[in-house]
């Protein structure tokens, strides 16, 4: 049986990227499978009585070396801010490549907990900074020193002991370009560097824990319960500055979401489910729903959000086990039918991603079709005719020549840098000032301007000849031959219109980061937890590749 | 050191602040990148370029033909590189094509290394003296130094060289004739056995 994928136009809507859940193609979990048998060493630890000093941790095979250079310094209570205009961190790290001589790490000291405003050069890979949470990681130290576990009721609330502010790469503050290192295979994937970087960034967390509570009460700490590490992750804030680049990487973003498509697509084709397929999905399903019923968030919007998805979850594993018969054929394929017409978004997507949990030969071969080579579909094929490029504006674009860029609704928002952070933001057009600066984003009101402005060229006319007189839209003439090969590289939403979530473009690319637990503080910043569950350093040569799903939360 | 993803947007920003539109904008930040990456003075000549751009006229030419002269204005490098790279596979057919009166050149010439590439040949250009040829946006030759900025071309000319080989075909036999020191001649037993197909292949 052959299953098409699914309809660009329904999926790349925002409410529904907005839904994506974490699953097998996530990057941190492709990138514990890449370096599962490289050699994990704590190479240096020089850290004070407080916590504070300097660390380096490795990645090591044949000749290759990924260091992980760590800072540690005081920082006052009022200092600590996760919002990007945080000029101080409680730990600051880079990503060097290779082993960093003495002259690197006296380097990186005077620039890397300076962030932003330092100066790193093309042989660190990744630099991030890092906040303590307050509310757990003196209560972990105190317990420790006190010689007793940490109350797991505390952990299972906030699920980090540090949270991160940003993770920079590619080029950013003098980081190495992408093309330095695109031969290199083991990194292969999007964002495998940085996650490389918050996996060793968490392990640098619970040594620093065990060594303060060591030097605090050195003949009565214990360290901290190897079982509760791994159930600790990495905490993430995270603002609009995310939001753009699913905007400003058409290609790459549809090469992630077709990988997922292609997974749903193969798995709806399977003809007979084995058992051991069929009970590892709903193993991994029961288990899910802890993940869930753990799911902490402030946030009204998100609260029935979960409340809805644990409601359509019980919905449907009572219709599997009293009405669905796994044993027939294109069992999968029944499934997908019946959540698509029973559940909503949220729902669809959980259960999409682990309907891929048994099949890692469909999964592994494309997590390496999910990088991409942007530049290589940059020029505009400008011998094409404007009839071309009309087929593909009511093709590719079909909703989006519909919106009535006329009304007030559908202007409210504009995108902009702003001068402070260099960071992305988004304001009121009819309140704030500055959107003569508006970023190139609002894709779909230049969509559909293009669209009117070809209305009368004559069909033979090359692409090349209109682009004389109409370069102010040459940015989405370029694209919309770029969605011509790649359908799912666009959003099909209205980014500057009134009903906007920013959230949902942060959700999206996070889920494919593989976070867990978004907890929006906001409709434009959320918080979320990175390899909670995850196995540790050490444990990286065997491990069960469903961690994900057997947090103790 | 600048990283070149740093020297894309941030020349990219600067096109737009000096309210070239965005589509060209990305034009210009993939131009300097590139022109930094082959050891071309990019930045150098875009400043210079913008230091005077806003209190001058430029010429802003649209289509390309084979000669094209502005005598009173200098063509602006930018437009005239979009417009080439967009007619290129139409210019082609030219031999050779011609300009007078171009403002900062050097910026013209990360446009005309992209359109070698597009258009799968190699393009020679002479900027007065000074002579480049452009290797399908993989490498730029040239005989300038390294830092130049050039504030004017009086002409500019460039040609399509044609696909050939650099060599004769005998250079290529003498080549070739030592290449064939790594063969093992075949006797009728390695003819027979040792390819994978059979003698003969009718089926």
């Amino acid at each position: 049986m052959k299953i098409e994928l699914r309809d660009p136009n329904k999926i790349m809507k925002l409410s529904r990227l907005g839904s994506f859940h974490q699953s097998k193609l996530s990057f941190l979990r492709s990138f514990l499978q890449e370096f599962k048998d490289w050699d994990y060493q704590r190479d240096l630890f020089d850290l004070d009585e407080s916590g504070y000093g300097k660390a380096i941790y490795s990645f090591k095979k044949n000749n290759k070396i990924y260091s992980l250079v760590c800072f540690s310094n005081h920082l006052k209570d009022e200092e600590r801010s996760d919002r990007v205009i945080a000029t101080k961190w409680d730990a600051a790290f880079v990503l060097h490549d290779g082993i960093p001589t003495k002259q690197d790490i006296d380097r990186l000291y005077n620039n890397v907990p300076k962030q932003e405003i330092g100066r790193v050069s093309y042989k660190e890979l990744s630099l991030s900074r890092a906040n303590k949470s307050v509310r757990i990681f003196n209560h972990v130290i105190e317990s420790l020193a006190a010689g007793k576990q940490p109350d797991k009721k505390i952990i299972s609330e906030v699920g980090y002991l540090y949270r991160t502010t940003a993770v920079y790469g590619s080029g950013k503050f003098g980081l190495a370009d992408r093309f330095r290192l695109k031969n290199r295979e083991e990194i292969n994937g999007p964002f495998r560097l940085e996650m490389m970087l918050v996996y060793l960034v968490r392990q640098f967390t619970f040594d620093q824990v065990n060594h303060v509570a060591k030097l605090k009460n050195p003949n009565k700490a214990i360290e901290l319960d190897k079982e509760i590490c791994r159930n600790l992750g990495i905490g993430n804030s995270t603002g609009l500055g995310m939001a753009p680049f699913i905007v400003n990487h058409p290609i790459l973003l549809n090469n992630w979401i077709l990988a997922r498509e292609t997974a749903l697509k193969k798995i709806r084709e399977i003809q007979i489910v084995k058992p051991e397929d069929k009970d590892l999905f709903f193993n991994c399903l029961k288990k899910s729903l802890k993940n869930i019923t753990s799911w902490n968030s402030d946030s009204e919007f998100q609260k029935n959000k979960i409340k809805q998805l644990l409601s359509d979850l019980n919905k449907f594993i009572n219709f599997i086990e009293n009405k669905f018969d796994f044993n027939q054929e294109y069992a999968f394929n029944k499934i997908y039918l019946w959540i698509d017409s029973n559940l909503k978004d949220e729902c669809i997507e959980y259960i999409v991603s682990i309907m891929m949990e048994p099949y890692e030969q469909i999964t592994n071969p494309l997590v390496k079709q999910m990088s991409s080579d942007e530049e290589k579909y940059f020029n505009i094929p400008t011998e094409r005719t404007i009839f071309d490029l009309r087929e593909i504006l009511e093709k590719k674009y079909e909703n989006i020549i519909k919106i009535d860029f006329n009304e007030r609704e559908s202007n409210k928002f504009f995108w902009f840098v702003s001068k402070n952070k260099e960071e992305p933001r988004l304001a009121d057009r009819f309140v704030e000032e500055g959107h003569e600066l508006e970023q190139p984003l609002a894709i779909a009101r230049d969509i559909k301007k293009l669209y009117e402005r070809i209305t009368n060229e004559k069909n033979s006319k090359s692409v090349g000849n209109f682009l004389i007189d109409n370069n102010d839209l040459r940015h989405v003439v370029r694209r919309a031959f770029i969605i011509e090969k790649f359908p799912y590289s666009e959003i099909q939403d209205n980014i500057i219109g009134s009903k906007l979530i920013p959230i949902d473009m942060l959700r999206l690319k996070l889920s494919f980061f593989g976070a867990l637990k978004f907890d929006p503080r906001s409709d434009k910043w959320l918080r979320i937890t990175m390899f909670q569950g995850a196995p540790l350093p050490n444990e990286l040569k065997n491990f069960n590749d469903q961690w994900i799903y057997n947090s103790l939360n | 050191m600048r990283s070149f993803s740093e020297i894309d947007t941030t020349t990219k920003r600067a096109c737009k602040a000096m309210g070239f539109p965005w589509g060209i904008a990305e034009e210009v930040g993939k131009n300097i990148r590139n022109m930094e990456l082959f050891g071309l003075p990019g930045v150098k000549n875009l400043n210079g370029y913008f230091r005077i751009y806003p209190n001058k006229q430029y010429q802003k030419i649209s289509l390309i033909t084979q000669n094209n002269i502005s005598d009173k204005i200098p063509y602006c490098p930018i437009i005239l590189g979009v417009n080439f790279l967009d007619q290129v596979k139409v210019l082609e057919k030219n031999k050779k094509i011609n300009f007078k009166n171009i403002a900062f050149p050097m910026l013209f010439l990360p446009f005309v290394s992209r359109s070698s590439e597009i258009v799968g040949k190699r393009i020679f250009l002479e900027i007065d003296e000074k002579k480049f040829i452009f290797n399908f946006n993989q490498t730029i030759y040239s005989n300038i130094s390294d830092q130049l900025i050039i504030t004017n071309a009086e002409n500019l000319s460039l040609s399509f060289i044609e696909n050939n080989n650099s060599f004769s075909e005998d250079e290529w036999k003498e080549i070739y004739k030592l290449s064939e020191k790594t063969f093992v001649e075949e006797k009728d037993s390695l003819k027979a056995h040792s390819a994978g197909a059979g003698l003969t292949d009718n089926d």
